[in-house]
C-alpha cells in the first residue's frame, strides 16, 4: 500500500469508511512526513502532535460506531491566521508570538465537528502580507518541487504541506490571491470561494472587503469537499451571504458525460494574455482552453479593459483597510509589549515598533497615508471608484461567457530572495489574482502544468477559473475536467 | 512624488510605530515609488462612477440584540488578558 500521508481525502475515505485503515494511522503517516521533510520545507510554525492523535482516536471510535462523514478522520494543517482554541495562533507575526487564542474559527470549529484531525499550523507572510512567505517573521516556507525558490504567498505554508504530502488538506485564506498564487507555484489546488461563502469569525482580518477562507487540497474533488463542510450563513460574520443568495442553479450540471460542458462559453480575456506574456504560460493556458473544447465548451476571447489598474487599486485599498485592522496590536491585553516605555503612546509605539515586521509596517505606513487628511479622495476614493469600473469590467464579460480562464501566475515559482528588496515587484505578482478579489467573486487555481523557469528548471503553473458570485459549482464542474 | 522624512515621521506618529532613522530612510524611498506607481488611477475617468466599500451585496444586515450562552471558559479567557489590578485592565499613564 501507498503511504497513508499520500492518499487523496476520496481515497483515504474509501478505505477509512471500509475500515481497512484508521485515522490514527494516516495521523501518523502525516506527523512522520512533517517530523521528516518540514526542517527542510519549514510549511509549519506549530506541530500539536498530542492534539492531533487524540482526534484521531476520537474520530476512529466515531468511525467504529458506525458515523459516517466526508471529512471525519482526516488530518489537515490551518493557516496560523485563523484561530484555534488552546494551539498558538501566530499570523507569522512576531507581535503574536505567544497568543493562543480562547477560541476556535467557525471554519476550524466546523471541521472539528466533522471528525477532521488538526496536525497544525502553517507559515505565511505575516497577517497574509506577501506572495511569497518571505514576509514571516519565522522564515520562508521553501518550495517542495526546489528548495531554493519560494512557495508562493501568503499561505505558501499550506500550498507547500500539501504539496509534500504532509496532510490530505489544508486551510487558507485569499485576500488578494493567497490560495491561489501559491498553489499555482506548488503544483496544487486552491479555491478562493465567493466573497461572504465562507464565514471569517476567527479569521485575522487584513483587508475585510476581500478576505476570504478557503481550502488548498490535492485534487479538485477534494477541495470542493472541504469547501462543502466550511461554507455556509454564520451570525457571527454578518458578511456572510443568506442561503437563498448563494443557492443560484447551475444550469449545465445535467449535461452528458459524452459533451460534458456542451453549452458552456469560456472567456480569455484578452488583457491577461498580453505581448509580453511568458510564452510558455500562454501556451499551457491554452492548451487547457483545447481541453475545454474538447469536452465541447466554445472559447471565446472577452475584454476586461481595466485590468490594468487592479494592482493600483488593490495596493491603495489592501493598505488603507490593514491600517485600521491592525490598529488593534496595541500591546494592551494581548500580544507584545515593551514594558520599559513611560507613557502610554510610547508604549503603544515601542511595541508596535518592535512587534511588526517591515512589510506590515509599509503597509499600515502606505494605508495611514492614504487615509490620511487631504490625500484621502486622491486615493482611497479614487482606488474605491475605479474598483466599480474592475467590477463592471467581470459584469459585462460574464453576459457573453459563462467562465473566465487566465493564468494564475504570469511565472513559476521565484527564488528566494530574487524580489524581497524590491516591494513594488513583489506586488505585481498579483497581477492575475487581485480582480476576482477586488470583485468578490469565486475563483481556483488549477494544476497546468509544468514550465522553464530562469536557471533551466521546470516547476508548476496553475490555470485559473473565475466565475461569477456563489456559482462555485459550475467552476468546479469545469476545474475538474482540467486536471 | 518625493515623500519627506518629516512626512514620513508624522505618518509615523500616526501609526504609533516607533522608527529607526534607517527605517524612515527606507520607507521614504519605499512609499515614494509605490505612491508614484498607484498614482496611474488620476488616468481614469471616474466622474460619475460610483465608488464601492464593499462586495457582500448585503445592507443594513441587522439582528436582535440579545445576550447568548457563551462558553464561560471562553469568555473569561477572552476578559481577562493582560495585567489586572483591582479587577481592571491596567495601562501606562497617559498624562505626563
Amino acid at each position: 500500500m501507498m503511504n497513508l500521508n499520500e492518499l487523496t481525502i476520496k481515497e483515504a475515505r474509501v478505505l477509512l469508511d471500509e475500515g481497512k485503515i484508521t485515522s490514527l494511522e494516516i495521523t501518523e503517516a502525516c506527523l512522520k512526513q512533517i517530523e521528516t521533510l518540514d526542517k527542510d520545507i519549514h510549511a509549519c510554525l506549530t506541530v500539536c502532535a498530542d492534539s492531533a492523535r487524540a482526534e484521531a482516536r476520537v474520530a476512529d471510535k466515531r468511525l467504529k460506531a458506525g458515523e459516517r462523514g466526508m471529512l471525519l478522520g482526516i488530518p489537515y494543517l490551518c493557516k496560523d491566521i485563523l484561530m484555534t482554541k488552546g494551539i498558538r495562533t501566530t499570523a507569522a507575526s512576531k507581535i503574536l508570538e505567544n497568543y493562543i487564542a480562547p477560541y476556535d474559527a467557525t471554519v476550524v470549529m466546523k471541521l472539528k465537528g466533522a471528525g477532521a484531525v488538526l496536525l497544525g499550523k502553517t507559515n505565511l507572510d505575516e497577517f497574509a502580507h506577501g506572495a511569497s512567505t518571505e514576509n514571516s517573521a519565522y522564515g520562508p516556507t521553501k518550495n517542495p518541487y526546489d528548495l531554493t525558490r519560494v512557495a508562493g504567498g501568503s499561505s505558501g505554508g499550506s500550498a507547500a504541506a500539501v504539496a509534500s504530502h504532509m496532510c490530505l488538506f489544508a486551510l487558507a485564506s485569499d485576500t488578494g490571491g493567497s490560495i491561489r498564487q501559491p498553489a499555482s507555484f506548488c503544483g496544487v489546488v486552491g479555491i478562493k470561494p465567493s466573497y461572504g461563502k465562507v464565514s471569517r469569525f476567527g479569521l485575522l482580518s487584513m483587508t475585510s472587503s476581500t478576505d476570504v477562507v478557503g481550502p488548498i487540497a490535492k485534487t479538485v474533488f477534494d477541495a470542493a469537499l472541504v469547501l462543502n463542510v466550511i461554507a455556509g450563513k454564520d451570525e457571527l460574520d454578518a458578511t456572510t451571504a443568506p442561503v437563498e443568495m448563494t443557492k443560484i442553479e447551475n444550469k449545465f450540471a445535467n449535461n452528458t458525460d459524452a459533451q460534458p460542458l456542451s453549452g458552456v462559453k469560456v472567456g480569455l480575456p484578452t488583457e491577461y494574455f498580453l505581448e509580453n506574456l511568458n510564452p510558455e504560460v500562454k501556451d499551457k493556458i491554452i492548451a487547457v482552453a483545447n481541453k475545454l473544447k474538447l469536452a465541447g465548451a466554445e472559447i471565446k476571447s472577452v475584454s476586461l479593459p481595466y485590468t490594468k489598474y487592479g494592482i493600483p487599486v488593490y495596493y491603495i485599498i489592501t493598505p488603507s483597510e490593514v491600517s485600521s485592522n491592525l490598529a488593534r496590536f496595541d500591546g494592551i491585553g494581548w500580544g507584545l509589549k515593551k514594558e520599559e516605555a513611560v507613557n502610554l503612546q510610547e508604549f503603544y509605539k515601542k511595541s508596535r515598533g518592535a512587534g511588526f515586521g517591515p512589510e506590515a509596517k509599509r503597509r499600515i505606513m502606505l494605508g495611514t497615508y492614504t487615509l490620511s487628511a487631504g490625500y484621502y479622495d486622491a486615493y482611497y476614493k479614487k482606488a474605491q471608484t475605479v474598483r466599480t469600473l474592475i467590477i463592471e469590467d467581470f459584469n459585462k464579460a460574464f453576459k457573453k461567457v459563462d467562465i473566465l480562464l487566465t493564468p494564475t501566475s504570469p511565472h513559476g515559482a521565484f527564488k528566494i530572495g530574487e524580489q524581497s528588496n524590491d516591494p513594488l515587484a513583489m506586488y505585481l505578482e498579483d497581477i492575475f489574482v487581485t480582480g476576482a478579489s477586488l470583485s468578490g467573486l469565486p475563483a481556483i487555481s488549477v494544476p497546468a502544468g509544468m514550465i522553464k523557469v530562469k536557471d533551466g528548471n521546470e516547476m508548476p503553473l496553475g490555470a485559473q477559473l473565475i466565475a461569477p458570485r456563489f456559482q462555485e459549482d459550475l467552476m468546479i464542474q469545469i476545474a475538474k475536467l482540467i486536471v | 512624488m518625493n515623500i519627506t522624512k518629516e512626512e514620513i515621521q508624522h505618518i509615523a506618529e500616526l501609526s504609533r510605530l516607533d522608527l529607526s532613522v534607517e527605517e524612515v530612510e527606507k520607507y521614504r524611498t519605499q512609499l515614494s515609488s509605490i505612491l508614484d506607481y498607484v498614482k496611474m488611477l488620476d488616468e481614469v475617468k471616474t466622474d460619475n462612477v460610483e465608488l464601492t466599500a464593499q462586495v457582500s451585496g448585503l445592507m443594513d444586515v441587522f439582528r436582535e440584540d440579545e445576550v447568548k450562552e457563551w462558553d464561560k471558559q471562553e469568555t473569561e479567557a477572552a476578559l481577562n488578558l493582560g495585567e489586572r489590578e483591582n479587577g481592571s485592565l491596567k495601562v501606562k499613564r497617559v498624562l505626563q
